[in-house]
């Protein structure tokens, strides 16, 4: 029995969710991989990006929606590839109008192509827009504590700083910037961007993340199937150890697990 | 005949047309697309009556894979 599954949702404007694990659906082979790894992971919320559809291509070729249908999944359009506030805003109209008047979306909006830092000053003032039009925005930033509470109180649903730089694997820098986030943030926090492995999905989750948004570190391993398995174990784990409260760092035990009394030969003194 | 731009690229079109009849002359009737008109969304119950007209600049997108 895994009581915190149940008992323990994530809640997003409003809404539960079972799965603490947010899957992206870019770098796959093609759909069907996609798709398994979707299910491997368990996750309920996955990322799409809107892009120019390919006219003059095979009709009959099969589109993202037919391999993860929104009946099935809560799908989350981003904004990826957006370098301003007006060009995010105007995907994100189109993901609505295109996903059936569909609110939920990912803000993210990029300062320089080579670390796709994210530019915060356009970030804010496109929060602060899809906020006015109804949108129920998740934002991808930086992992500075300032600009994390300003983007809450801009209305935002959820708060998702990079772990590390997006596509780079390099896992949880700055591990004390996102307790700080965390521990003022009265929206849910994610981990967006820069987990490479479980234990960094694992470590995210132990700081208190309320979940973990992850597209490379699956679609990019070996076994994309085996890792997104890994994932959904390790953000579960790492829930639950947050949950159970881990024990203090101590540098020595004066404790030992086992009794001091009845040794056979008495202990050597400290 | 009027002159557009659709996803960036000029196209020559037969006047007068509608946004059903573009989606149509383009092989994409009946797949799920969004439509923008000289920065403007058109919604999918005004896609029949909104007509093109010389210079638009037409954005039709889709779903893919991201992250």
């Amino acid at each position: 029995m895994k009581p915190h599954e149940n008992l323990d949702p994530l809640v997003i404007a409003g809404k539960p969710y079972r799965s603490r694990l947010l899957i992206g659906t870019g770098k796959y082979k093609d759909f069907a991989e996609t798709r398994a790894a979707v299910e491997a992971s368990g996750a309920e919320i996955v990322t799409v990006a809107i892009r120019r559809t390919n006219i003059g291509q095979d009709p009959k070729q099969p589109s993202l929606l037919e391999f993860l249908p929104p009946s099935k999944y809560t799908l989350l359009p981003n904004t990826a590839g957006c370098y301003t506030a007006d060009d995010a805003v105007r995907t994100l109209r189109l993901a609505r109008e295109l996903l059936d008047g569909h609110e939920l979306v990912k803000l993210e909006v990029l300062g320089d192509p080579k670390s796709l830092y994210p530019n915060i000053v356009d970030t804010l003032a496109a929060a602060k827009t899809l906020v006015k039009e109804g949108f129920k925005v998740m934002v991808y930033t930086s992992d500075d504590p300032i600009i994390a509470r300003q983007l809450e109180e801009a209305g935002c649903v959820a708060v998702m700083p990079l772990a590390s730089l997006i596509g780079s694997g390099m896992g949880i820098l700055n591990p004390w910037n996102l307790g700080i986030i965390i521990e003022q943030a009265k929206v849910p926090v994610l981990v967006d961007a820069g987990v490479g492995t479980a234990s960094d999905a694992a470590i995210a989750m132990e700081l208190g993340c309320d979940g973990v948004l992850m597209n490379t570190a699956v679609a990019a391993a070996k076994n994309p199937m085996l890792m997104a398995s890994a994932m959904k174990l390790a953000v579960e784990a790492g829930r639950a150890a947050f949950l159970a409260g881990r024990m203090p760092r101590k540098l020595y035990s004066a404790a030992p697990s086992s009794p001091t009394a009845g040794l056979i030969t008495p202990s050597p003194k400290p | 005949m009027i002159s557009v731009t659709i996803n960036g690229e000029r196209r020559q079109l037969e006047a007068p047309l509608n946004c059903t009849e573009l989606l149509a002359r383009l092989d994409l009737a009946g797949k799920r697309v969004a439509l923008e008109r000289n920065g403007e969304i058109v919604p999918r119950s005004q896609f029949a009556v909104e007509r093109l007209a010389e210079g638009d600049r037409l954005e039709i997108v889709v779903a893919v894979g991201g992250g």
